[in-house]
């Protein structure tokens, strides 16, 4: 066997052993060469999966050799190839950003601890993308949490430590709902593999007992992706973490999450049972529109623009789950568009942020007076990403919206068309809030104030081009979604 | 009619057992504000998946799982029970991140009430820059 | 390959403008010869296209079958003229204005021109609704640090009324009509005749066309008008060039645009979708005229002069008829000679003797003859009257108004004319007949530095030139409608 036929378990396992050699060395840049070499490799991996995956067809993969469906199954087809490409884009950009700002923000000593926890999130999130077994699932959703919970806790404010508690408590309930929903499952069709259950599901579609199950599986995934209203646990933990730490939760946790949601209902329920039987695209219309019009609106008035960029990521996560409320083809590749998106602009803007933590130690917007002359460069960052996140045209948050309006209208549906519009505009008032303290506000103190080092601004740049790149460019992630959501729609060729 | 619903009732008590955690549980987690009963709460909540699953691979006069010459031999489902073994691994990771933290929020706070940690953090001013000395942690 | 170098030439400037920023001559030097180049590249599409070529460039595709093309067609070709050539006399009034009035930070002033210069070249050269749209939005965002170019708290609150209204009826009213569009007709690319006919049910035409006129905020609309008296905050040569040519005129000439190109004007006449539209423009005209009249301060009054003239051509466009549209493209070119001399006059008596106001200036056209006459002959463009150019839009307009069978609009026409006549003649009047009141002025007032004087004289001149020799505007206008 070569060892191109091993990729998605490669995926999976390097990170998770290069792990606990973090922890175990005890040398800070051995710690951060350890989690970039492992992210760099996911990239690769990841992108080499997606091109096979779009050349010959989904990839099954056999854990120690045990046929499916009674060994582990990991499979790969266009949609989680997709979604490993953006967890793992992001995490290398991270990688190289976290050098500087982790040694800045987080104590000498937990360094290497730091990255042990980073390489475990990384490796579980893309666990969660990778395999074909429900089982499977919550034991990566788990590791990335726990990790996460500990990545979090690390921030420089002791409410790192509160935040992270309560994302604890509401995780842990998130992901005990999914587990009763995959047992319940296990209790109807005797089987734990995906595509299996795909199969058995059909047949016993009347029975309560899956009906209690995609009610458990519902309510946890949401928790976990932070649908309004249950987004509680997020804003706080996002405001407080390091800066590293956001930019990488901020852009991938809660995207798998949104997978895992299109994966379970989709894929294993099936779109018929959930959007026929279940009426999923109804409830999930209303919670998304909730989301994106009241999150966007609590956004403008934060203060803090750690957290206004919180609250509007958990409006953002609504616009996802408005694509797939649509139940058609362009709802789900503009959700499946938004994902990639979103990563990159919200990245992008906090990692703009972690500069500014960096220099002054502060995001509160009044300490970011006249920061606009002082760090030009790291403003200037967070201008494209403001504007990617409005969605002005060339940059992604443009494709995205584009596709999410189209479908709107596909479904006649011309309110919701005008109210993700008029959410846009809100974006551009609680982006602008920002650049207008910054540019226009004289800064408080003479104390000098230089530009963010090198090492810090290449990846946010490198984000900030690739938003800019990939609006221009945009037929490639295109093409690769809209077959992506065909999976997903059961129409693929 | 009223028997045989009191016999399906009684017949499936072990998922009132579970019904009944589950809910105590979750009761607890969200009625407390000592972080540590949540703690608690949170695990009396995953005991009753626990039970939900090892219930769920026992057959009524099924043995345990191991190759037996008798051709007509039940055996229970090992699989739920081996899964729930790792969710049992998981729960007490849980539990164990859940403690380390409510020492270092005792540790910044001086409490582990919730009301408590709420009035001092409503007290924290974000406009004052900590400044970059402050920017090493501990 | 000229349509890139139309964009290539002032983005290139930008550059050489910030590597030459510590020699200011050389930069403005720079800064003029990219003007000339770039006039003389328009020229030479204007000799392509009038031949009857359609040059086309295909910048990239962001979207399978969407691309982000330019290509040269006749009304394109007559903004980007007018815009193109208004560049180099704005550049030489700037030389004076700037210095004579010591602005700050005058580097990212140019460097910010050349960049809205660029975006209207996208503009004016878009070869679908979604280049148009691209170029439309860079546009609000490179002249947005010109207008608040001072720094100050008006300034910062100018422009967030300049980008909020701008930005928020492109996004929520504009980029809805295109998606709808898309939706209706499968493509973006502008036809001859249109691309909507019978794509779209009659009783929505109305409401799509309303979101088009509406959406594109740059044409100012009302009530989508406010951010363009805001926008007056900006140094003078940014209010001359950039709201009465380059901007605005991008804003109109969207709308003419869209109705020629999308909707086709035997579509909107058969439907007739744009009534209702000829009447909000009509009452623009009127009210902005009114409005006009009641502001002191000069900039502001010809900013709501602005506000209603340019729903002349809006009018023009709504009025759906071959006349309407010939009248709509010259009165695009004719107000952009005619105001941008006004301004540059109003910006020469701000340096030379400090006056903002218009009670302010009694007398003051014995001290700066050739200035106030300017003033007179940009005047009389506006109002229309013989010997100047702008006679010859209101003309057509005119023409355009009784075709559609609307001869209350020719009413609306007259009425407005007689309003400017009356708020913009007041300036001369009182500069070479008001008595001087109270003490006497000082007696240094003299005309503003020289290359600013040359500038409104060239651009007195043309208004003059126009009337007699308009045949350029308006065989490519023939063109465009195909008479």
């Amino acid at each position: 066997m070569r060892i191109v036929d091993h990729l998605p378990i490669l995926q999976v396992v390097v990170p998770l052993v290069l792990a606990p050699l973090c922890a175990l060395v005890r040398s800070r840049r051995l710690a951060w060469g350890l989690a970039a070499a492992g992210s760099v490799s996911s990239l690769v991996v990841s992108l080499r999966l997606l091109s096979a995956v779009m050349a010959s067809g989904p990839i099954s993969y056999a854990i120690g050799d045990w046929a499916p469906p009674f060994g582990i199954e990991y499979r790969i087809d266009v949609v989680n190839a997709w979604v490993l490409v953006v967890v793992s884009t992001i995490a290398a950009a991270v990688a190289f950003y976290a050098r500087v700002s982790v040694q800045a923000e987080v104590g000498d000593r937990r360094i290497p601890l730091f990255y042990a926890a980073y390489l475990l999130c990384l490796s579980g999130l893309l666990g969660i993308a990778a395999t074909g077994d429900v089982f499977n699932v919550f034991v990566f959703l788990e590791i990335s949490s726990l990790s996460a919970y500990a990545l979090i806790s690390l921030g420089r404010d002791r409410r790192a430590l509160t935040s992270a508690f309560r994302y604890l408590i509401m995780g842990s309930v998130g992901a005990t709902f999914i587990v009763i929903g995959i047992g319940l499952l296990y209790a109807t069709t005797g089987t734990l593999n995906m595509e299996d259950l795909s199969e058995i599901l059909p047949q016993v579609w009347d029975a309560r007992t899956v009906k209690v199950a995609y009610g458990f599986l519902a309510v946890g995934l949401c928790l976990k992706l932070a649908l309004f209203p249950l987004h509680l646990w997020l804003p706080n933990a996002y405001a407080f973490a390091p800066s590293a730490v956001t930019a990488f939760m901020a852009a991938t946790a809660t995207k798998v999450a949104v997978y895992m949601l299109l994966r379970f209902f989709l894929t294993i329920f099936g779109a018929a049972f959930s959007f026929g039987v279940m009426g999923l695209d109804r409830l999930l219309l209303l919670l998304a529109l909730t989301a994106i019009f009241s999150m966007s609106l609590v956004a403008i008035f934060q203060a803090n623009v750690k957290r206004l960029l919180a609250y509007s990521s958990v409006a953002q996560i609504g616009y996802m789950i408005l694509g797939l409320s649509f139940a058609s083809v362009t709802g789900l590749t503009a959700t499946l568009l938004h994902l990639f998106n979103h990563a990159l602009m919200k990245g992008a803007l906090f990692m703009a942020l972690g500069c500014v933590v960096y220099r002054i130690g502060s995001v509160h917007i009044d300490a970011m007076a006249g920061l606009g002359r002082r760090m030009p460069l790291t403003m200037a960052a967070f201008v494209a990403g403001g504007l990617s996140l409005v969605g002005v045209p060339l940059t992604v948050g443009f494709v995205s919206k584009w596709y999410l309006i189209l479908g709107a209208l596909e479904r006649g549906w011309w309110p919701v068309a005008v109210l993700v519009l008029i959410t846009s505009v809100m974006a551009l008032v609680y982006v602008w809030r920002v650049v207008e303290v910054a540019y226009f506000k004289p800064p408080p103190d003479d104390e000098p104030i230089a530009e963010a080092p090198a090492s810090l601004l290449v990846p946010t740049w490198a984000l900030v081009a690739l938003n800019v790149y990939l609006g221009i460019d945009a037929g490639r992630t295109i093409g690769v979604a809209e077959q992506a959501a065909r999976t997903l729609m059961g129409t693929a060729p | 009619m009223m028997s045989e619903l009191l016999s399906q009732v009684v017949g499936s008590y072990n998922y009132w057992i579970v019904v009944f955690l589950m809910m105590t549980g979750f009761y607890i987690l969200i009625s407390r504000g000592n972080l540590i009963k949540k703690l608690v709460g949170l695990n009396v909540f995953q005991t009753s998946v626990f039970m939900l699953y090892i219930s769920l691979g026992k057959i009524t006069g099924g043995t345990a799982p191991i190759l037996v010459d008798d051709p007509e031999a039940l055996y229970s489902n090992p699989l739920p029970h081996v899964l729930i073994l790792t969710a049992i691994v998981v729960g007490i990771a849980t539990t164990s991140v859940g403690l380390a933290l409510a020492v270092r929020i005792k540790e910044a706070y001086g409490t582990v009430e919730e009301d408590e940690i709420n009035e001092i953090e409503a007290g924290i001013d974000d406009r004052r820059a900590p400044g970059r000395a402050a920017l090493r942690g501990p | 390959m000229r349509l890139g170098l139309s964009l290539l030439v002032p983005a290139l400037a930008a550059v050489l403008i910030v590597v030459f920023r510590a020699r200011p001559n050389l930069r403005e030097g720079v800064s003029l010869a990219a003007a000339a180049v770039l006039f003389g590249v328009v020229l030479q599409l204007h000799g392509a296209v009038s031949d009857g070529a359609r040059p086309e460039l295909v910048l990239a595709e962001p979207f399978p079958g969407i691309p982000l093309v330019l290509e040269a067609e006749p009304l394109g070709v007559l903004f980007a003229l007018v815009a193109s050539f208004l560049w180099i006399v704005t550049t030489l009034y700037s030389i004076g204005y700037m210095r004579g009035h010591h602005e700050k930070n005058q580097t990212r002033f140019y460097v910010f021109f050349a960049y809205a210069i660029a975006s209207v070249m996208g503009v004016a050269f878009a070869g679908n609704l979604f280049t148009l749209f691209v170029f439309y939005e860079i546009l609000s965002l490179t002249t947005f640090p010109l207008v608040t170019h001072a720094g100050t708290e008006a300034a910062k609150r100018a422009g967030r009324v300049y980008l909020g209204i701008l930005f928020s009826t492109s996004i929520v009213f504009q980029l809805l009509a295109i998606v709808w569009t898309y939706f209706a007709a499968g493509t973006l690319d502008f036809q001859a005749g249109g691309i909507l006919d019978g794509r779209v049910a009659a009783g929505a035409v109305p409401v799509l066309l309303g979101l088009f006129v509406f959406g594109i905020g740059k044409a100012a609309v009302m009530p989508f008008h406010r951010w363009l008296p805001a926008a007056m905050v900006a140094p003078t040569p940014v209010s001359a060039l950039l709201h009465a040519v380059a901007v605005v005129k991008a804003g109109v000439f969207a709308v003419l645009k869209v109705t020629v190109y999308v909707f086709g004007i035997d579509f909107l006449a058969g439907t007739g979708a744009s009534v209702w539209l000829m009447w909000v423009a009509a009452t623009t005209i009127l009210l902005g005229s009114l409005v006009a009249f009641t502001k002191d301060n000069l900039k502001a009054r010809l900013a709501y002069s602005t506000v209603s003239q340019l729903s002349y051509v809006v009018l023009g466009a709504m009025l759906a008829t071959s006349w309407g549209v010939v009248g709509s493209g010259m009165h695009i070119a004719m107000h952009a000679f005619g105001k941008i001399t006004l301004f540059f006059c109003a910006g020469a008596i701000m340096v030379a003797a400090h006056k903002t106001e218009v009670s302010q200036l009694n007398g003051l056209g014995r001290s700066m003859p050739v200035t106030f006459l300017a003033f007179l002959v940009g005047t009389a463009s506006i109002v229309g009257l013989p010997p100047t150019g702008g006679s010859w839009s209101k003309w057509f307009l005119g023409m355009g108004a009784l075709d559609a069978g609307q001869a209350g609009l020719v009413v609306v026409l007259m009425l407005s004319s007689l309003l400017s006549l009356a708020y913009l003649m007041e300036i001369p009047m009182k500069g070479f007949f008001g008595k001087r009141s109270g003490p006497p002025e000082s007696p240094g007032i003299r005309e503003a530095p020289l290359p600013s004087v040359a500038a409104l004289v060239v651009t007195a001149a043309a208004c003059l030139l126009l009337f007699v020799y308009p045949d350029p505007f308006y065989r490519l206008m023939t063109m465009v409608t195909g008479q």
